[in-house]
């Protein structure tokens, strides 16, 4: 294909603002899907992106506009997934920004914007939505003026719900976004950009040629790894599956080659062919980290092996978790798992239990500290239970995250105060416009992961946005605070909190684990500890009256099912000793913090 | 299909005819379908009729409950229990609304073999009456009760209920003692419980609290243990000998032949239960169709449970190897070589079957 005729481009929005619609209403207008074979969200295929209304993973499709080839590859929307966003970029030479007209530019979809300007991307901007009753697209163009530099005259109005302004999105795609430059007769140089695991088919990996042609049958060989592999299929999404002979420069498509996990495909490589092939590889990025970490175990002991089955058909798929074995006196055998953010691990933790029938407790998440012990050996620990003794540590270092927020003005003051009271250190303040603020500030991350997005949305009625990235490590006064269920100290349970927070946390989470743990046959303890001694207490107290008072002869079969009910909720809980904790009590005990 | 000789066989005459509906049943009662009182007692002479035709066994016991079996005519009801072949000593129940009760019906009664009757007192004191959605007037209970002892009756059971809104402990008490003073053979005490679709379940505000109910259970146990009336059950107490027979048929998962809308049967581990309105109930024996809305059939292992879950409701408890009760202290305790259940543990009941295994 000729290069000049090709068109790369992501859309870059806030969550709700719109860019499923876009992406639905680009295929119907393209042709590329049938307005009667329309599913919302077309690009969506997971249930859970579905439910939650977010993309969690990319997708790419390929249509056709004015004798034009254009891909269009999406991008995901929630700040845990960040990491997909950049690697979807470098398959692009443009970006289409997607603005809600009535409510303006958030930060994390700023934070793209910067991001595809380091990519030197051309940005087309959009103002969506105009059909509503309080879009001001006016408005909020000048606003995309002042912070980006995009003159406000270029800015497009559309909206993807009603189809209006969408074929002048398309040609100007055509028009402002450069096309791919690139020699079809070089070496092969392709890059992936997704990776996702099919149950029939294996690894199906998203790839962009950069150089070169990738051609089926071909025998490659992927950089990083070193291994080799027979190219079994390559097409492109149109957005169904389409299979093609050859991929040149410039084209976006899908690459299949007998690959059983999507660690062998990971995002970045490069891919060239074995014999003949490109010495050099292409700038690849770094692979996401995991930020929060947390044990999974399974409540029923015996589901341990399920569990590492599960994980790691997950992970097939998912490469950004990390999970080793690991014991815990309270829980048993479970796993250590790293995740992108607190929303991921929910995610992951609800489909381990949706899709492979498992019923888990997650434990407090915690994030990774350097511990510098006073023999100067550092190490890294991400289970408050592998915290060595006091005596032994001199330094504890703690991940320290860059959080950007923006705000309209008159939520300015409540947002300092939580930066504040999460030990957030502001850097810079700045009027995007008359009406909206950036604030940012470096806040330790063990404070972002729990509940400060939430806390954001709420003290923000929902107007502010976030965004956020790590910035290193440093010293802080931190403690161990141990939870001890029945005079028993669950290990699971430990957290590592400041100094300062810790009577504070103790005395919050004996609280709240007293309104989550059901009352039980007996009273409860919970306490909280820091190096045994006790800082605060609460008691659950036994329940005492939990019986049917009436059961005659119509009451026994209906007595029967209510037993077997009790029974089957019991299976959702994890016990420790003799108490029995529900699954997601942690998940849930940080979720109410206030 | 003969029950075994000495097995013991339950009947079960549901009356749903009510006065007036109290906020706390969920019974298939109806206050305002009393034109079909003479259909339905047809309807249950033909059900009886045709289910001795086909074998029925002789019954040791038989209840009617209701509703209020006690509105109807004394002398209807009679023929519907007369029409039950007995065993010599068979046990005969008529559920009671006090207000009902009079000499001249119960004469009826014992004409026709009654020998026991409950007593629905609820409680003695007046707001909690009006509370409960009850209108009967306290003192009508000790008049129930002479005329009880004045025909003659053998036994007879008072059924209470703890725990309607505005009712103290004190007011509890005031019940209980002014129910042991009137001497009765059997109480049956329950805590008022919140049914899915009553009017009670739409007011919250007005439901009780489990801790209030505990602590009203352990008083009635101690005053009605105090009084010689010994628990055999979670929620009944009796003089010895006075047990309600009927009840424990139920308990020991024993065979029983419900008649009437939405009476319940078993039969060797099939339960099924009739279809709900006394219309529909008339309607299908008059078209000699079968009255069954639902049933299942229980398996083994199920059948296991239930078995355990019933019998440990009693004093006699279950087997040793039915329950790990060393890990349960003070909510059960070892008699013998069964596993009972302490006062507190009849509390915790449920939990405790839970871990039946």
């Amino acid at each position: 294909m000729e290069l000049s005729r090709i068109r790369n481009f992501s859309i870059i929005a806030h969550i709700d603002h719109g860019k499923s619609t876009l992406s639905d209403r680009i295929l119907e207008i393209t042709g590329a899907v049938d307005a009667r074979d329309m599913k919302a969200q077309y690009l969506d295929t997971m249930d859970l992106e579905r439910e939650r209304g977010i993309t969690i993973k990319a997708q790419n499709v390929r249509v056709d506009w004015r004798d034009h080839v254009l891909h269009l590859i999406d991008t995901p929307g929630h700040v845990d997934f960040g990491y997909e966003v950049s690697r979807s970029l470098a398959a692009c030479e443009g970006v289409v920004l997607v603005v809600d007209a009535a409510q303006g530019i958030e930060a994390q979809t700023l934070a793209n914007c910067y991001l595809a300007l380091e990519h030197d991307l051309e940005i087309v901007a959009c103002l969506n939505k105009i059909d509503l009753p309080a879009a001001d697209p006016d408005r909020y163009a000048m606003e995309i003026e002042n912070v980006l530099g995009i003159p406000a005259e270029d800015i497009l109005k559309i909206s993807a719900k009603t189809g209006e302004g969408i074929p002048e999105l398309l040609d100007a795609i055509i028009d402002r976004i450069p096309a791919p430059r690139g020699n079809a007769d070089a070496p092969l140089q392709a890059l992936i950009f997704d990776s996702q695991f099919d149950q029939y088919r294996g690894v199906v990996s998203s790839i962009r040629v950069v150089n070169g042609r990738m051609s089926a049958g071909a025998r490659l060989r992927f950089m990083q790894t070193g291994a080799d592999h027979d190219v079994l299929e390559i097409g492109s999404r149109r957005p169904a599956p389409t299979p093609l002979t050859e991929l040149g420069p410039g084209e976006v498509g899908y690459l299949i080659a007998g690959i059983k996990g999507v660690g062998d495909a990971r995002s970045g490589e490069t891919i060239t062919t074995t014999s003949h092939g490109s010495t050099e590889a292409l700038p690849g990025y770094m692979d996401p980290k995991p930020m929060v970490f947390s044990g999974l175990f399974p409540i029923d002991g015996d589901d341990f092996e399920d569990l590492r089955d599960a994980l790691g058909k997950l992970k097939l798929n998912d490469a950004s978790i990390s999970y080793m074995p690991e014991s815990s006196g309270a829980l048993g055998f479970g796993f250590r798992c790293g995740f992108l953010g607190l929303l991921h691990m929910e995610i992951v933790k609800e489909r381990l239990e949706r899709e492979f029938d498992l019923a888990l407790i997650a434990t407090a998440p915690s994030v990774e500290y350097r511990v510098i012990a006073t023999d100067g050996t550092v190490t890294v620990v991400s289970n408050p239970a592998d915290l060595p003794v006091v005596q032994k540590i001199d330094v504890i270092e703690e991940p320290i995250f860059k959080v950007s927020i923006i705000t309209p003005k008159e939520y300015t003051g409540a947002l300092m105060d939580l930066c504040q009271s999460r030990r957030g250190e502001m850097k810079r303040m700045e009027y995007l416009s008359p009406e909206r603020v950036e604030l940012n500030y470096e806040v330790p991350l063990a404070e972002v992961v729990v509940d400060f997005f939430d806390q954001l949305k709420s003290r923000s009625q929902g107007y502010a946005s976030l965004d956020y990235e790590l910035a290193g490590y440093q010293r802080a006064n931190l403690v161990k605070v141990d939870i001890l269920l029945n005079g028993i100290t669950a290990d699971a349970f430990s957290t590592i909190v400041h100094r300062e927070n810790a009577e504070y946390y103790g005395r919050r989470i004996c609280e709240k684990l007293k309104e989550l743990i059901p009352r039980q046959m007996f009273d409860v303890p919970i306490q909280a500890a820091i190096g045994g001694k006790v800082i605060s207490r609460e008691t659950v107290k036994a329940r005492r009256k939990d019986v049917l008072a009436k059961c005659y002869g119509g009451d026994i079969s209906r007595k029967r099912k209510l037993l077997e009910k009790q029974k089957e909720g019991k299976k959702k809980m994890k016990s420790i000793g003799r108490v029995e904790v529900p699954g997601d009590v942690f998940i849930n005990a940080l979720k109410l913090d206030d | 299909m003969a029950d075994q000789p000495g097995e013991p066989f339950g009947v079960y005459i549901h009356i749903p005819f009510c006065a007036s509906k109290c906020g706390y049943c969920a019974f298939a009662t109806w206050t305002d379908r009393h034109h079909l009182t003479g259909a339905y007692l047809g309807a249950l002479h033909a059900d009886i009729r045709q289910a001795i035709q086909h074998g029925m066994p002789v019954a040791s016991s038989i209840f009617v409950g209701g509703g209020t079996p006690s509105m109807l005519d004394g002398t209807e009801l009679g023929a519907v229990i007369s029409a039950i072949p007995v065993t010599a000593d068979a046990e005969v129940t008529v559920e009671c609304n006090p207000d009902n009760v009079s000499v001249e019906l119960l004469r009826r009664y014992v004409d026709v073999g009654v020998n026991r009757v409950s007593v629905g007192v609820q409680s003695m004191a007046t707001h909690v009456l009006g509370m409960l959605g009850r209108q009967h007037d306290q003192r009508n209970v000790e008049i129930a009760v002479d005329a009880i002892r004045s025909v003659g009756l053998p036994t007879f059971n008072l059924d209470v209920i703890y725990g309607a809104a505005g009712e103290s402990v004190a007011d509890w008490e005031h019940t209980v003692r002014s129910i042991v003073a009137l001497d009765p053979p059997h109480v049956s005490a329950y805590a008022l419980t919140v049914e899915a679709g009553t009017p009670l379940a739409e007011q919250p505000d007005r439901h009780p609290d489990d801790d209030d109910q505990a602590d009203k259970y352990e008083l009635v146990d101690d005053l009605l243990s105090a009084a010689g009336l010994e628990n055999y059950e979670i929620s009944n107490w009796s003089r010895p000998g006075h047990e309600c027979r009927h009840n424990i048929l139920y308990w020991r998962q024993q065979n029983y032949r419900g008649f009437g809308c939405a009476a319940h049967s078993h039969s060797d581990g099939r339960r099924w239960w009739n279809v709900r309105t006394p219309d529909r109930y008339i309607d299908l024996v008059a078209s000699a169709q079968s009255t069954e809305a639902a049933g299942e059939t229980l398996d083994e292992p199920t059948r296991r449970f239930e078995q355990m879950e019933l019998l440990l409701r009693m004093r006699d408890g279950v087997p040793l190897d039915a329950l790990a009760g060393d890990e349960m202290p003070g909510l059960v305790e070892r008699v013998g070589d069964r596993w009972v259940l302490t006062r507190s543990g009849r509390l915790m009941a449920n939990e405790i079957s839970t871990r039946l295994h």
